[in-house]
């Protein structure tokens, strides 16, 4: 339940709602859309990113002298768990056609086109179980332009001005032109999409979309194609190698210059494992569980963006790492649930943000970093924020709307994990609404790729969030999901192409001296090693202790215990 | 500090909050992890209450927002003999608890190829026979963290009604626990998904436009308008983007 103290505004919330609801009836939007000056001022104004402190230069590496996000600059400024000379790359622990790091979505379409377009065998290679990734959590659906109202250039111009006109054109176009066929792809695999009684696909607005084009499973979009996909791999045991606690620390090279396999690292013994591959996929993820800029989370716990940093190592280069995805929704009461993601689908459907008189402050269907800024400006700027009783704030995201649009019933049956979530703590979100700020949610940038998942580096391939360019900086919702299965799937058919020709050369790690050379050089002083692989919520009295002990000595020293951000003496 | 947060605008999480020592004296309860006592905070969830407590989760933490079932987590109350259900990220701690995470349970799925199999009984005969098994006792619908009505879905798997099954099994995380409390040991969370995807795949009422729209595409009936759009200057592309009709 909410504190006492909340009642004031929530009977504002009552008092302003039928007023708000007949807006929601009429097809004019309940709120002026911003146009591209308002845009500008309110991202320049108040988005993370534009905070003094948000950005740096990194002083190494293919991006060196480009500005990026803080944190982002820390990973990259720090060193490895190997040295060259302690592992045997003569003889390697496993050998494969494919390997791919990371067991999400993106890394599970790709190993089942290698193996049904090419006849390949992989190796999936993850940091916690296949499946521990953040398609598991995408909520709201995935954008495709199936639709008889719409088509995919319709959505490539929407894609593309959500990203502020930075995107790569042709990863757009591959995007939106591959969207229906991966509609197909998924449901022929045995995904359950939402219907109509006629059986065309239901869909609903996002974010930035003109024509209505998610397409959900319920809440559990992301959940149902993670479990589907998972399902199809384990059917094929023999021609695809689940490696799980198993993530990869480094790339290996060739003396060519081509990416040859990885280093695995058992978190279970802490062995290190070498794995000699024809073409190698990152499909890592994003960075959510770095916190940047100290915010909460939408993202899994693996999210500590380590292909960044091994790709970055091996001289791969980044784009748009200047640009972080905060989503507009994330909770911000109760404590519990802080930063949890509450689908932009809830705002599709027709709830409305408010402030704490409740009253409308912004059009609900801004892009992402347009629809956060302006929730951050209401609480920072104009005090129209509620504050929770550890000092968060928040707006209000007025849910009991809409059952009073579509008929009662109907957030139960389209948002069964919203109202899960919510219920525990004595909130009924058909009747309440939710206390909302912007969360960590996505990485913008990554790895830069082409139309077929290539980067810099011959043999390297990059799908999912953990690519950079397809969204310039801003990724409109459901465009990930529909992002891991178009790249994911393209990642393992071009790489599978390259694997069936390429001849390795002789193994090598000689780039992780490369890169410790160009660290002294650049005068870098830093006890950080990377991959972080997992965050840490010891308190901060337990960490001094836990630091005492492990002294973070490299490497022979646990992964576990390396941080981020911490208090160590030089750090 | 309360103010000070609200005028950054910048939310921690409980656990961000205590690393930077910002959170106001918590009340602490007594709760035992494994057998072993802990002081955490009262408003804890249980995985918030190990990690208070020093633990680095490897196994028993996936999304954290419940819906990877990695944190699966068994516990009694005192002077209650009743074994408890929950996940770790969803459930609070209570004063006594005792507990444990279960982040995985062995069963073995059935591999099959799905373009093989027919959305009826036999396939679930095949596939999962332990399901004839079921005794009706509703224990998996007891230990269900998220409230699903799992016998119902064995029930209706017994006799071949692919859809219910579907529709009751559509909200599962697949933490295992039905499947761990079940005497006669059906793996129920494995037969879930196999329905879901002969439903998917074969039950479905397909969707004309989408054939239409695919085929489109392979046509190349949208090269015209992509070459256009992907020739525009910037500047172009603004103006037809804001210009944009909206449904």
């Amino acid at each position: 339940m909410y504190p006492d103290y909340m009642e004031e505004s929530l009977r504002k919330v009552v008092q302003t709602r039928p007023k708000r609801l007949e807006l929601a009836r009429k097809p004019d939007p309940v709120y002026p859309p911003m146009n591209a000056e308002e845009r500008r001022a309110v991202l320049e104004g108040f988005h993370p990113d534009f905070e003094a402190s948000a950005r740096r230069k990194v002083r190494v590496g293919p991006n060196r002298d480009e500005s990026l996000t803080t944190e982002v600059a820390d990973l990259l400024e720090s060193h490895s768990w190997l040295r060259s000379n302690q592992v045997d790359l003569k003889k390697p622990d496993f050998e494969t056609d494919l390997l791919i790091i990371g067991g999400g979505g993106a890394g599970c379409n790709a190993a089942l086109v290698a193996m049904k377009e090419h006849g390949l065998r992989s190796i999936i290679a993850t940091k916690l179980r296949m499946g521990d990734a953040n398609t598991m959590m995408s909520q709201g659906g995935m954008q495709a332009a199936v639709s008889r109202t719409d088509s995919p250039t319709r959505h490539y111009l929407d894609a593309i001005g959500g990203g502020h006109f930075e995107n790569k054109p042709e990863l757009v176009r591959a995007l939106t032109e591959d969207g229906p066929g991966v509609v197909k792809w998924l449901e022929d695999l045995g995904v359950v999409w939402d219907k109509e009684k006629d059986g065309s696909m239901k869909t609903m607005h996002g974010g930035g979309t003109s024509r209505k084009r998610m397409l959900s499973c319920r809440d559990y979009t992301g959940a149902m194609i993670m479990r589907t996909l998972m399902d199809e791999v384990r059917n094929h045991p023999d021609m695809i190698d689940v490696k799980e606690f198993m993530p990869a620390v480094e790339l290996i090279m060739d003396d060519k210059g081509c990416c040859a396999g990885a280093v695995l690292y058992s978190l279970d013994s802490e062995e290190f494992f070498t794995v000699k591959a024809k073409s190698t996929i990152v499909a890592t993820g994003g960075y959510g569980r770095l916190h940047i800029r100290g915010y909460d989370t939408t993202n899994h716990y693996g999210a500590t963006g380590d292909g960044l940093v091994m790709a970055y190592r091996a001289g791969a280069k980044l784009m748009y790492m200047d640009s972080v995805q905060y989503h507009p929704t994330g909770v911000s009461f109760p404590e519990q649930i802080a930063g949890f993601l509450v689908t932009e689908a809830i705002r599709g459907a027709g709830g409305q943000p408010l402030n704490k008189d409740g009253e409308l402050f912004v059009f609900p269907r801004e892009p992402r970093d347009i629809e956060a800024s302006a929730i951050i400006r209401e609480c920072v700027q104009n005090g129209g924020g509620v504050t929770t009783p550890s000092g968060r704030v928040g707006v209000w995201l007025d849910s009991p709307l809409i059952d009073m649009l579509h008929g009662e019933g109907y957030t139960d049956r389209h948002f069964p994990a919203m109202y899960r979530q919510f219920i525990q703590y004595g909130i009924d979100i058909t009747k309440l609404p939710m206390l909302i700020y912007p969360s960590l949610h996505y990485q913008n940038g990554g790895i830069e790729i082409n139309e077929r998942c290539e980067t810099d580096l011959p043999g390297l391939y990059v799908a999912g969030e953990a690519s950079g360019g397809l969204h310039g900086r801003n990724r409109l919702m459901g465009n990930s999901v529909l992002d891991y299965n178009v790249f994911g799937r393209r990642a393992g058919k071009y790489a599978g192409e390259y694997a069936k020709k390429v001849k390795l050369g002789k193994l090598s790690l000689a780039h992780l001296e490369a890169y410790e050379k160009e660290l002294k050089d650049a005068g870098v002083k830093t006890d950080l090693v990377t991959p972080v692989l997992l965050p840490s919520y010891a308190p901060e009295d337990v960490r001094k202790r836990q630091l005492l002990r492990a002294d973070n000595e490299l490497p022979g020293t646990s992964v576990l215990h390396n941080r981020l951000h911490d208090e160590r003496p030089g750090a | 500090m309360t103010s000070a947060m609200a005028k950054t605008g910048k939310n921690l999480s409980v656990s961000q909050a205590d690393e930077k020592g910002s959170v106001a004296k918590q009340r602490l309860i007594t709760v035992s992890i494994m057998g072993k006592p802990y002081e955490v905070p009262e408003d804890a969830t249980i995985m918030g209450a190990i990690e208070f407590a020093g633990h680095q989760i490897i196994r028993g933490a996936g999304c954290r927002e419940g819906y990877c079932g990695a944190c699966a987590t068994i516990y009694r109350l005192p002077g209650d003999y009743k074994i408890h259900t929950g996940l770790a990220c969803m459930t609070m701690v209570e004063e006594g608890m005792t507990l444990t995470q279960v982040p995985y349970v062995p069963a073995e799925k059935a591999i099959y190829d799905i373009e093989k199999l027919k959305p009826n009984v036999t396939a679930i005969q095949q596939m999962y026979p332990t399901v004839f098994r079921c005794v009706a006792c509703n224990t998996c619908t007891k230990s269900c963290p998220q409230g699903l009505q799992v016998m119902d879905y064995i029930q209706a798997a017994k006799r071949g009604d692919i859809a219910t099954v579907m529709d009751l099994s559509f909200d599962c995380v697949v933490c295992g626990l039905c499947m761990l409390r079940c005497p006669a040991e059906i793996t129920q969370p494995l037969v879930g998904i196999l329905a879901k995807r002969l439903y998917g795949r074969y039950l479905r009422k397909d969707s004309p436009e989408l054939a239409e729209r695919v085929k489109a595409v392979e046509d190349g009936a949208y090269n015209a308008e992509y070459a256009e759009l992907m020739s525009m200057s910037r500047k172009e592309l603004s103006d037809r983007y804001y210009a944009r009709d909206s449904e």
